[in-house]
């Protein structure tokens, strides 16, 4: 059956649409509660990562995701590093350089450091956004040069 | 002092990330954010000199816990001292220069901004590792250094570039494997990571001699590697004639110093302690280095490939100086590191211009360039006479040093070594200049211009430097690479310097 | 032990991935089982046996817990490794496209330009 789109198959496009928001919800949730269970802002800017790539590849380098988010993926990523040193360095002004200066919240609830949860969510956006960008300049690297489809895809 | 140690890392930083928003929004700024953030470092640094500053700092609200004989530190500390404090100075002198030439070097549609990022952040990993206070974060900046130098030196996306990167890249990683392992042996055997506290363990004797040895085995093979001491040298020809310029230039110039030399010192001087066998090691490799270095510089006809030979045959000065485990050798290794950085980045500057004058990197395709572009040539002949030892540049005095050191520790050999290499590195720049500099001029170059001026400005400023350095040796010079020194080896007569070290941390000296 | 003997397995074959393989594909492979290999030797120094993950929960004693968890520093150390060799793999990809688009081959030895 001809394929009338880039990408993959019927299948895993369907699959991919209904998979896409929970897995950014995951990373977020694994990003958001990083000060009280495993994960934080690497594995969350990870996951919400590898949801973008899965889409970008079952929905192909042109219709998927990537045009849209690519510009913004850079941009995204200074924020992301310029909050985490912004917080390190108002932590500068109240006492040691990334002293954790936001009140306090009852122990093991959300609100239990907002310190370490914007922190959190700096290195999520940041990470999210720079293995995105990772990847979509070896995929728009591809197409540009037609690399790997000159030798019939084995490289 | 001590809270004002993060600035040097977190200026780069966040203007490489400034760089990053800007690369779409305002390239054409980008350059100038690099100069802003190295004159920024500039200015600190020789503040911190002039005052004498050291400190230490620790991240978060965290520090020593516990007090007396059980103290311990908990989280990172960065710790500024005499030797840090140099290093610092130089990383930014040369950044500075590089980043200046680097102004008009770079075409501004070669995807400039994403060079100034990474420029940035490998100021940023080279301060961080000259500060880090503990083993893991000292191998957390090496990384972030490395993999930027990794981006630079694949810039200029040709075929040579990449595929020298990609072993530049091969044998970085397997240094910094091995320093991993190193440092994970260290802490299994002793527990802590903070160099304060693993130089007290392992001075008391608790920690037994088999990881030890293993640890102290990796890490001279991982900084090594980093350093390019021979036999881990073949990375160097390839990675750094094929960066850009300036690249070129912080890489001889500053990254094979922090990343291998201060890393080396720190960990062996400071951490380990040095014993026979590590400096017989030390100073095989520095001898190796030495001679391997001018040997295979004779073969070359590509100007950046001789001054890639070179940068090996002078770290193996460096090492054979330290290896003497005396004041006056760390002094005169130190010294001589200082220099090296100074006019060998100067000399990759030059080249660089050279190239843009002569449109060639081929020594036999060049002649008489000073009747053109006699800024340039004026640089270049102040470098070399610098790296050759003709006073009164710095290169004598710290040569002169070297192997004074050796003598009155009784490596006569070893001296003659390194006097014999002295004057194979005197042949090889005699060459240069006569074939480079003076002599015909090439039809083809009548037409040859000079460069801006601020691609010879940086690099006359730099040969500038080491003649004034060398000048003003006795004068003012000899108290700052002496602070040096004593901050990692004692004189006769005072702690020795681990102990200064830990107590800077624990605020006392633990009995 | 076993466990160590397998690490240094896992290393040796990392490494002979990265230096001996000719093809490019082979070396980023070699190069992420090494470091997959470095970071399990880090996990594994922080084990100490029969004691259990080290998460707070509410109502545990801060003491007891300390006795009763593994060593949780190298699990931090091993989260920065890992994100090291993600930057250091993409990079190594990166310079494979570039190389095999210039050079027409993934075959190191075929493409040795640089003499000397």
């Amino acid at each position: 059956m001809p394929r009338e789109r880039d990408g993959l198959s019927a299948i895993v496009r369907v699959v991919t649409q209904w998979l896409f928001v929970p897995i950014l919800v995951y990373g977020l949730g694994v990003g958001f509660f990083g000060h009280l269970t495993p994960g934080g802002g690497f594995a969350g800017g990870v996951v919400i990562a590898c949801g973008f790539v899965l889409a970008t590849i079952a929905f192909g380098g042109r219709t998927g995701p990537a045009p849209v988010f690519h510009r913004w993926a850079a941009s995204l990523e200074a924020v992301g590093a310029m909050t985490y040193l912004g917080m390190a360095a108002l932590g500068w002004s109240a006492g040691h350089f990334m002293q954790a200066w936001t009140p306090r919240g009852e122990d093991f609830t959300l609100a239990s450091a907002p310190f370490l949860v914007v922190l959190n969510l700096a290195i999520l956006l940041k990470v999210g956004a720079g293995l995105f960008a990772g990847f979509m300049v070896l995929v728009l690297f591809d197409r540009a040069t037609g690399a790997t489809a000159r030798e019939g895809g084995d490289a | 002092m001590g809270t004002f140690l993060p600035f040097f890392v977190a200026l780069p930083l966040l203007a490489g990330f400034v760089c990053l928003l800007l690369k779409r929004a305002a390239p054409r700024a980008t350059p100038w954010i690099s100069v802003g953030s190295m004159v920024g470092l500039l200015v600190a640094c020789v503040l911190a000199t002039a005052w004498g500053s050291s400190g230490v700092t620790f991240a978060g609200d965290w520090g020593v816990r516990g007090a007396g004989a059980g103290a311990f530190v908990v989280g990172i500390a960065l710790v500024l001292d005499g030797f840090s404090r140099l290093f610092l100075l130089l990383v930014a002198v040369v950044g500075t220069a590089s980043a200046v030439y680097a102004l008009r070097y770079l075409a501004p549609e070669e995807g400039r901004p994403l060079f100034h990022v990474l420029f940035n952040l490998l100021v940023a990993g080279m301060n961080g590792a000259l500060l880090a206070g503990d083993l893991f974060n000292l191998y957390v900046f090496v990384e972030v250094a490395s993999i930027a130098s990794y981006g630079l030196v694949a810039y200029q996306t040709g075929g040579e570039e990449v595929e020298a990167a990609f072993k530049y890249l091969v044998v970085g990683t397997l240094a910094s494997t091995a320093i991993l392992i190193g440092i994970t042996v260290l802490y299994a055997a002793t527990g802590y990571l903070n160099m304060a506290d693993l130089s007290a363990a392992i001075a008391g004797g608790g920690v037994p001699r088999m990881p030890l040895l293993f640890a102290s085995g990796l890490f001279v093979l991982g900084f090594g590697m980093k350093a390019a001491a021979m036999p881990f040298h073949a990375w160097l020809p390839d990675a750094h004639p094929s960066a850009p310029a300036p690249i070129s230039a912080m890489l001889s110039g500053l990254l094979i110093k922090t990343l291998g030399i201060y890393a080396l010192v720190r960990v062996f001087y400071v951490v380990v302690g040095m014993d026979e066998n590590l400096r017989m090691v030390l100073t095989v490799l520095g001898c190796l280095s030495m001679w391997g270095g001018v040997l295979l510089a004779q073969a070359q006809d590509d100007v950046k490939r001789i001054l890639a030979f070179h940068s090996v045959s002078q770290m193996g000065y460096v090492l054979v100086a330290l290896a003497l485990n005396s004041w006056l050798g760390v002094a005169a290794g130190l010294f001589h590191a200082v220099n090296h950085g100074l006019f060998k980045s100067a000399l990759f500057l030059s080249a660089g211009s050279l190239e843009r004058v002569t449109g060639t990197r081929r020594l036999s395709e060049m002649g008489g360039v000073f009747r053109k572009a006699p800024a340039t040539s004026a640089g270049l002949v102040g470098a070399c006479l610098s790296i050759s030892g003709i006073p009164p540049f710095n290169g004598f005095w710290s040569k002169l040093l070297i192997l004074i050191a050796l003598v009155t520790a009784g490596q006569t050999f070893v001296a003659v070594l390194a006097a014999g290499a002295a004057l194979m590195t005197l042949v090889t720049f005699v060459k240069v200049q006569r074939k480079a500099i003076f002599g015909a001029l090439p039809a083809r170059l009548e037409g040859a211009h000079e460069v801006p001026a601020s691609m010879y400005l940086p690099a006359l400023a730099l040969a500038a430097l080491c003649l004034l350095s060398g000048l003003l040796w006795p004068v003012g010079v000899d108290g700052i690479v002496g602070a040096a020194a004593s901050a990692v080896l004692a004189r006769e007569g005072a702690p020795p310097a681990a102990t200064v070290y830990m107590e800077r941390i624990h605020g006392e000296v633990p009995r | 032990m076993t466990f160590y003997c397998l690490i240094f397995a896992l290393l040796a074959v990392g490494l002979y991935g990265l230096l001996a393989k000719r093809n490019m594909l082979k070396k980023i492979l070699g190069l992420v089982i090494l470091d997959n290999a470095v970071n399990l030797l880090l996990i594994a120094v922080g084990y100490r046996s029969g004691k259990g993950a080290p998460i707070l929960l509410p109502g545990d004693d801060p003491a007891a817990f300390a006795r009763s968890s593994v060593d949780p520093l190298p699990q931090a150390l091993v989260l920065t490794s890992i994100v090291i060799g993600l930057g250091v793999t993409m990079i190594l990809v990166a310079m494979a496209l570039r190389l095999h688009q210039r050079y027409g081959t993934l075959d190191v030895d075929r493409m040795d330009r640089l003499k000397g």
